[in-house]
C-alpha cells in the first residue's frame, strides 16, 4: 500500500485517496474550435508509461482535494507531490 | 503411558501440566509447551504423512516454518484448518490433527503405488500425460488429478472465529527476537525509538535457545530472557510473539499475521483467533535468521531424515530424542553441536563429515567427548519404508566423485546438515537486489530499495560476536537517524566456539547400478532426475524449471530447497549458481489464512449500511427492504398476504388515483455555493442554467467527456449564490467527485464550493392527483396552488414547526413535492405527512412501484442511464444546448453518436398484453432465425403499467426513431422465452405531461 504526502493533510496511506489518471492532459477550452483528432486525444489517448508519470490523486476519504503526484509506474517510488495549480 | 522419546529435566516445557491430544483417532499426550510435532516424536510417532506425488510416507524434517512435510488437517472448537505446520501448531486440550494426501489411512495408502510407478510420473507429467483426448480433461484427468493432489481440505462451514485487522506506525520494525533481532531492538529502543519486535514462535530468543554461547557472563539463554523483559517494560516498544512478518509492501508497509488463540482449545471472549497488522515502518531491521539446508543422497525423504538443527532444537527446548541411534551427516561443524548434545544425554551419534580433515574447537571438543567421526564418509542412502532402519555409507574420494565400498550401519534416525541459507525472503520482496556470497553458497541481500537493513545470520553473519556487534551498531545508527538521540548501549562480550569453513559438497553421487530417488523439494516430491529431466528437455531459465517441477512452489515456497535446486541446475549447466539466479519471493512467506486476509469485512460488516431517518417507521409498517448501493430502502410495504407485485401495483394505484408517499431520503445531495454556481452548472449540465430564477428548479442532465450520460437530477437555486443539487442514488460520490475535479483542476478560477448534504437532509416525495391537499394541509400558510407553486417552482415552510423546503417535482409523472427536513426531523416530518395524508388515503410506496411509475411514464433511470447511452438514446436530445458549450459536447459530434439509425429509448408491450418481458431480453425481428441471431436491442427496464393494466417495458432500441408500430419478438434465452412484442413510445402514460404540470 503506497503512503502518499497529501499536500493538505500530509502523509497517508493510499486507501484514504482514488487515482485520477495522467494530470499531463489539459482539457480543450470551452467554445474553442478543435480537430477531431485533438479532442479525441484528450478523451481517449493516454500513454502507458514506465517510469516517471504525473498523475492526479483524490483524496476521497479525507480532505477532498485532487492534487498531482510524480510517481514512478514501475517501482511506485513517490518524487514529489503538488497542489494542482502547482508545476514541476 | 510413557513417551519412550523424552528426556528428563531437559527443555522449556511445563512438565507439570499434562496435555492430551489425537493424532489419526489415536490418543497420546504431551506437555505445556510441546508443539504437536514435539509431542508426536516423544511418542515415537515419526509416519505423518504422505508425500504429494508419489505418496511416499513422510515424517518430520524441520521444527519449525522450514517444514516441509508435516503438514496436518487440524480439528479445534468444531472447525478445521487445513495446512497446519504440526512444527508450528501448539498442542492445547483436546487437540486433534488428522493426516493429509492419504487414503484410506496414513499406515496404508492406495495412492503409494505412485511410488512403484514413478516412470509414469516425471517432471511435466501432467502437461505430458493429459494431453490427450481433449475431450478428457474435464470428466476424467481433471477431476482425478483434483482427488489425488492437493493437501488439507478448507471448511466449507460458516467460520464463527472472530479476525482482526490493526493498523501500526512505528520508527523501527524488527522482524525476529534471536540475538541480531534483540540486539538491534534493545540499542534503538534505548535509543528512543518506536519499535516493534515480532517473533514468530511462541518462545523469544531465536538460536539462543539451543546454542551454547556466554554473553555477558551469562548464558545466551538468559541474556535474551534478560532483554526481552527489559524491553517489555519500554513505553515505546512493542514485543509480539506468535506474529510472522509475511510480507513486504511498497513504502515500507509490512504485514503481520497474530496467532492470538490458536494455541487455545478456543478462543478467549473477546479475543481474535488471528490478528493480521499493518504496520507501517520508518526502518526495517530484518533479522530472520537462518535455514538448515539438507544434503542430497538416496531416499533423503524417509521418515527419520532430519535437519541437524532441529534434532537439537527438539533436544534442548522440548526435552525429545528424534532418535536413540542417531547418523549425524554434515559438510559443516553445525552437526557436531547436534552430536554433542546428544552424546551429553547419553546418546551415542555416529558423525559423518563429507570433509577429509577439518579443525575446529567445536570438533576439538566432540573428539573429547568420544564421539564417533568419520571423516570424509557420506551417506549414499537412508533404509527403511516408514521409518529410518539403517544407511547405506562410504567414503567419498577427495574430489567427491567416487564412492569406497558401501558399508550398512544401524540407526534410526539420520541427522543432516548442509550449512545454511540466510532467509532473505522479506528483504527480496522489497525490491532488495540480491547477491551470492560464495563464501556461504548462498544469496544475502544486497543493494536495498527500500528503508531495509537485513543483519546476523539472515545476512550472511554466522558468528554470534559479529552479529551482535553488527546488530547493536545497526539499531543504535538506524534509531538515531529518526530520534536524534545519540544513547549507546555497550556491546557485551560473547564467549562461543570457532568454527570452521564449510565444504561445498551438496549431493551425493549415486553408486553404479543404483536408482535411488534423491529429493530436492520434499514438499513436492521433486528429486535430481526431474530437475535433469527438465533441462533436458530444453528448460534454462530457473523461472520455468520451477513451474514445470514444481520445485519450490505450495506452502514451502522453497525454504529448505532452493538453494540446492540452483546449485544443481548450475552444475549440469556449468554456472556458476549467480548466472542461474533465484526464483522471484513473493509474499506470503507462509500461509495466511482467509480469515485473517477478510477481517472484520464479512457479512454486514463487508459495506455500510445506509439507513434513512424514516428506517424505524417502515420496519414497523411492514416494509420490504432492497439494496439501493450501500442503502436500504423500502421495496414495498407488505399488507396481509401480498406478493411482491400485488403490492407494488396497489402502490402505484393509489398514486395515480389518491395520493402516496415514498422516502427519497438516498437521493444524492449536493449543496452548491459561490458567485461563479450558474456558470459552473452552465457547464457541467447540456441545458442552459445562467437565467434559472431563485426560487427555481430545473432537470439537469451531465455528460462525461466522451458523451456518455453519467447523471441526471434536479438543481434549485435556493437564494442569489446558493444552489442544492440532487444526484441518483447510485452516482451521488462519482458526481460530487466529478464536480470538485472540474472545480479544482480544470476551472480553479471558478469561485464556486460545492459540498455533501445527503446525510444532512430527509426527503419525502408527496405524488398523485391528491398531492396538493396534502401539501396544503401540511403548510397552510402557503400558497400552493399551480400559480402559487407552479412545476418546478420551489418554496420554504414551516412544518409544524420544522424548517422544510418543498420542491415541486415528480419522477412519478404525477403532480407530486418533494419535502426534505433536517435528518432529524425526518421520522416527524412522515408521521405527519401520513397523519395528515389519511383522509385523502394516502399510502406510502417503496421502490418497486417507484419504478412502475417511472417506466410506464417514460422517464429514464439508471438502467437506461447504463454508461453505454448519450442523451439522444434516451430522448434527452431536447435538453442539450446547440448554442453554449459543456463537459462532453465536443463528443455528441462523433460520427457513430450522430448516424441516422442511432439507438433510442423505445416502449415494448407484449401482443397479448399479458406475458411480463424479463428485463433483459434481446429484441429480435425473427425469433426463430439461426444463432447469433442479430439483436436489434435490448429491454432495460420492466413492469406492469397501472394505467392500462398490462405489462409495459422500456427497451433502447436500434434506430428506435423509425420503430414505433414495428412488430418484434423479445427473447430471453436465460428464462427460455419468445414474446412477440409491439414496439410503441416510451412515453406510454400522459405523453404530454400534463399532470405534472395540472
Amino acid at each position: 500500500m503506497l503512503h502518499i504526502k497529501c499536500p493538505y493533510c500530509g502523509m497517508r496511506s493510499q486507501n484514504e485517496f482514488a487515482y485520477g489518471g495522467d494530470a499531463s492532459v489539459t482539457r480543450p477550452e470551452l467554445n474553442k474550435e478543435i480537430l477531431d483528432s485533438e479532442w479525441d486525444s484528450f478523451v481517449y489517448l493516454r500513454k502507458s508509461l514506465k517510469g516517471k508519470h504525473l498523475e492526479l490523486w483524490h483524496h476521497i476519504s479525507g480532505c477532498r482535494q485532487w492534487f498531482k503526484v510524480q510517481r514512478d509506474t514501475s517501482t511506485h517510488e513517490i518524487f514529489k507531490t503538488l497542489k494542482p495549480g502547482e508545476s514541476i | 503411558m510413557s513417551q519412550d522419546f523424552r528426556l528428563n529435566n531437559v527443555g522449556l516445557i511445563n512438565r507439570d501440566k499434562k496435555i492430551s491430544f489425537k493424532f489419526n483417532g489415536k490418543s497420546y499426550f504431551g506437555y505445556k509447551g510441546d508443539t504437536l510435532a514435539s509431542a508426536l516424536i516423544a511418542n515415537g510417532v515419526h509416519l505423518i504423512g504422505r508425500s504429494f506425488k508419489y505418496h511416499r510416507p513422510r515424517g518430520f524434517f524441520g521444527a519449525g516454518v522450514d517444514e516441509p512435510y508435516a503438514i496436518v488437517q487440524l480439528y479445534r472448537n468444531n472447525e478445521t484448518d487445513p495446512n497446519v505446520r504440526a512444527t508450528e501448531q501448539e498442542l492445547f486440550e483436546g487437540l486433534e490433527a488428522k493426516s493429509v494426501n492419504c487414503w484410506p489411512n496414513v499406515n496404508f495408502d492406495i495412492g503409494a503405488i505412485n511410488n512403484f510407478l514413478n516412470k509414469f510420473f516425471p517432471a511435466g507429467f501432467y502437461y505430458k500425460t493429459f494431453m490427450w483426448p481433449k475431450s478428457f480433461w474435464y470428466k476424467v484427468y481433471e477431476p482425478f488429478i483434483r482427488k489425488a493432489a492437493g493437501f488439507g481440505v478448507a471448511s466449507i462451514k460458516h467460520d464463527k472465529e472472530r479476525y482482526e485487522h490493526k493498523y501500526e506506525y512505528c520508527d523501527l520494525l524488527i522482524t525476529g527476537s534471536g540475538p541480531s533481532g534483540l540486539a538491534s531492538a534493545y540499542a534503538a529502543a534505548k535509543n528512543g525509538a518506536r519499535v516493534i519486535l515480532a517473533e514468530d514462535k511462541p518462545r523469544f530468543g531465536g538460536s539462543l535457545l539451543t546454542s551454547e554461547v556466554n554473553i555477558g557472563n551469562q548464558n545466551g539463554k538468559e541474556w535474551a530472557e534478560k532483554i526481552i523483559t527489559e524491553l517489555k517494560e519500554m513505553p515505546n516498544v512493542i514485543v509480539k510473539n506468535r506474529s510472522q512478518v509475511f510480507g513486504y509492501y511498497d513504502h515500507n508497509m509490512l504485514v503481520m499475521s497474530e496467532r492470538v488463540n490458536d494455541h487455545l482449545p478456543k478462543s478467549k471472549k473477546y479475543s481474535p483467533k488471528q490478528r493480521l497488522w499493518y504496520i507501517r515502518a520508518k526502518e526495517v531491521v530484518i533479522s530472520s535468521g537462518s535455514i538448515e539446508r539438507p544434503l542430497v543422497f538416496g531416499n533423503n525423504d524417509t521418515p527419520g531424515v532430519v535437519l541437524s538443527s532441529a534434532a537439537k532444537e527438539y533436544l534442548k527446548v522440548y526435552g525429545v530424542l528424534v532418535g536413540r541411534n542417531p547418523l549425524i551427516f554434515t559438510n559443516n561443524d553445525s552437526g557436531y553441536e547436534t552430536a554433542i548434545e546428544f552424546k551429553k544425554h547419553g546418546i551415542w551419534p555416529i558423525v559423518l563429515d563429507t570433509r577429509s580433515n577439518p579443525d575446529s574447537e567445536i570438533i576439538d571438543e566432540a573428539k573429547r567427548m568420544g564421539i564417533n567421526i568419520k571423516f570424509s564418509y557420506v551417506i549414499i542412502a537412508a533404509k527403511g519404508y516408514k521409518k529410518v532402519k539403517s544407511a547405506e555409507i562410504a567414503k567419498i574420494s577427495q574430489d567427491k566423485k567416487d564412492l569406497g565400498k558401501i558399508e550398512n550401519v544401524n540407526c534410526d534416525c539420520i541427522c543432516v546438515s548442509g550449512f545454511w541459507t540466510p532467509t532473505i525472503h522479506l528483504a527480496s520482496q522489497s525490491g532488495n537486489k540480491t547477491k551470492f556470497n560464495k563464501e556461504i553458497d548462498a544469496f544475502v541481500p544486497g543493494q536495498s530499495k527500500q528503508e531495509e537493513t537485513t543483519v546476523g545470520s539472515a545476512n550472511g553473519v554466522f558468528t554470534l560476536e559479529e552479529t551482535l556487534k553488527t546488530s547493536f551498531e545497526i539499531g543504535h545508527q538506524l534509531s538515531k537517524k529518526i530520534t536524534k538521540n545519540d544513547n549507546k548501549v555497550s556491546v557485551p562480550t560473547v564467549v562461543e566456539k570457532k568454527s570452521t569453513v564449510h565444504d561445498k559438497f551438496w549431493c551425493v553421487p549415486l553408486p553404479e547400478g543404483k536408482k535411488y530417488k534423491r529429493f530436492l523439494d520434499f514438499q513436492n516430491d521433486v528429486a535430481v532426475t526431474d530437475v535433469e529431466l527438465a533441462l533436458r528437455e530444453g528448460y534454462r531459465s530457473i523461472e520455468h524449471v520451477k513451474r514445470y517441477t514444481t520445485l519450490g512452489m505450495a506452502t514451502d515456497q522453497g525454504k529448505t530447497s532452493n538453494l540446492n535446486g540452483l546449485q544443481l541446475v548450475s552444475n549440469i549447466e556449468n554456472k556458476i549458481v549467480p548466472e542461474v539466479g533465484h526464483t522471484t519471493f513473493r509474499p506470503p512467506y507462509t500461509p495466511v489464512t482467509i480469515g485473517a486476509i477478510v477481517g472484520r469485512e464479512i457479512g454486514k460488516h463487508s459495506k455500510p449500511t445506509r439507513k434513512s431517518s424514516m428506517h424505524l417507521w417502515h420496519e414497523k409498517n411492514n416494509a420490504v427492504f432492497v439494496d439501493a448501493g450501500v442503502w436500504l430502502r423500502p421495496r414495498y410495504y407488505k399488507q396481509g398476504n401480498e406478493t411482491l407485485f400485488e403490492a407494488s401495483k396497489r402502490e402505484a394505484t393509489n398514486v395515480r388515483k389518491n395520493v402516496g408517499v415514498c422516502d427519497v431520503t438516498t437521493l444524492g445531495k449536493i449543496d452548491i455555493k459561490g458567485p461563479d454556481v450558474a456558470e459552473f452548472l452552465n457547464r457541467i449540465y447540456t441545458n442552459a442554467w445562467l437565467k434559472l430564477p431563485v426560487g427555481k428548479a430545473r432537470y439537469g442532465v451531465m455528460l462525461r467527456e466522451d458523451g456518455i450520460v453519467m447523471d441526471d437530477g434536479t438543481t434549485t437555486r435556493i437564494s442569489e449564490n446558493h444552489y442544492h443539487m440532487t444526484t441518483t442514488t447510485a452516482q451521488a460520490a462519482n458526481v460530487l467527485s466529478h464536480l470538485e475535479y472540474y472545480l479544482q483542476v480544470v476551472w480553479p478560477k471558478l469561485n464556486v464550493n460545492v459540498v455533501s448534504t445527503t446525510e444532512q437532509w430527509a426527503g419525502a416525495a408527496i405524488a398523485g392527483p391528491k398531492s396538493r391537499d396534502v401539501l396544503q394541509k401540511l403548510f397552510p400558510d402557503i400558497n400552493v396552488s399551480n400559480e402559487g407553486l407552479p412545476f418546478m417552482g420551489y418554496v420554504e415552510g414551516n412544518l409544524f414547526g420544522v424548517y422544510a423546503r418543498i420542491f415541486r417535482i415528480s419522477f412519478s409523472g404525477e403532480l407530486a413535492y418533494e419535502v426534505n427536513v433536517e435528518s432529524n426531523n425526518g421520522n416527524f416530518m412522515w408521521e405527519k405527512i401520513m397523519e395528515i395524508g389519511k383522509e385523502f388515503e394516502i399510502q406510502p410506496y417503496g421502490t418497486e412501484a417507484l419504478s412502475t411509475l417511472r417506466i410506464e411514464m417514460g422517464h429514464v433511470a439508471g438502467s437506461e442511464l447504463d454508461g453505454r447511452t448519450i442523451p439522444y438514446d434516451n430522448s434527452l436530445e431536447g435538453l442539450v444546448s446547440k448554442k453554449k458549450d459543456f463537459i462532453g459536447k465536443r463528443s455528441l459530434s462523433r460520427l457513430a453518436f450522430v448516424a441516422e439509425d442511432r439507438q433510442k429509448v423505445v416502449g415494448v408491450v407484449p401482443l397479448d398484453k399479458k406475458t411480463s418481458i424479463p428485463e433483459g431480453s434481446h429484441l429480435v425481428k425473427d425469433a426463430k432465425a439461426k444463432l447469433p441471431n442479430p439483436k436489434l436491442g435490448h429491454v432495460s427496464a420492466s413492469c406492469w403499467s397501472v394505467e392500462y393494466n398490462n405489462p409495459f417495458s422500456l427497451a433502447i432500441l436500434h434506430d428506435g426513431k423509425n420503430m414505433i408500430g414495428q412488430k418484434l419478438y423479445a427473447l430471453s434465452p436465460l428464462k427460455n422465452q419468445s414474446i412477440p412484442v409491439e414496439i410503441v413510445s416510451s412515453h406510454y402514460v400522459d405523453p404530454k405531461g400534463e399532470r405534472v404540470r395540472s
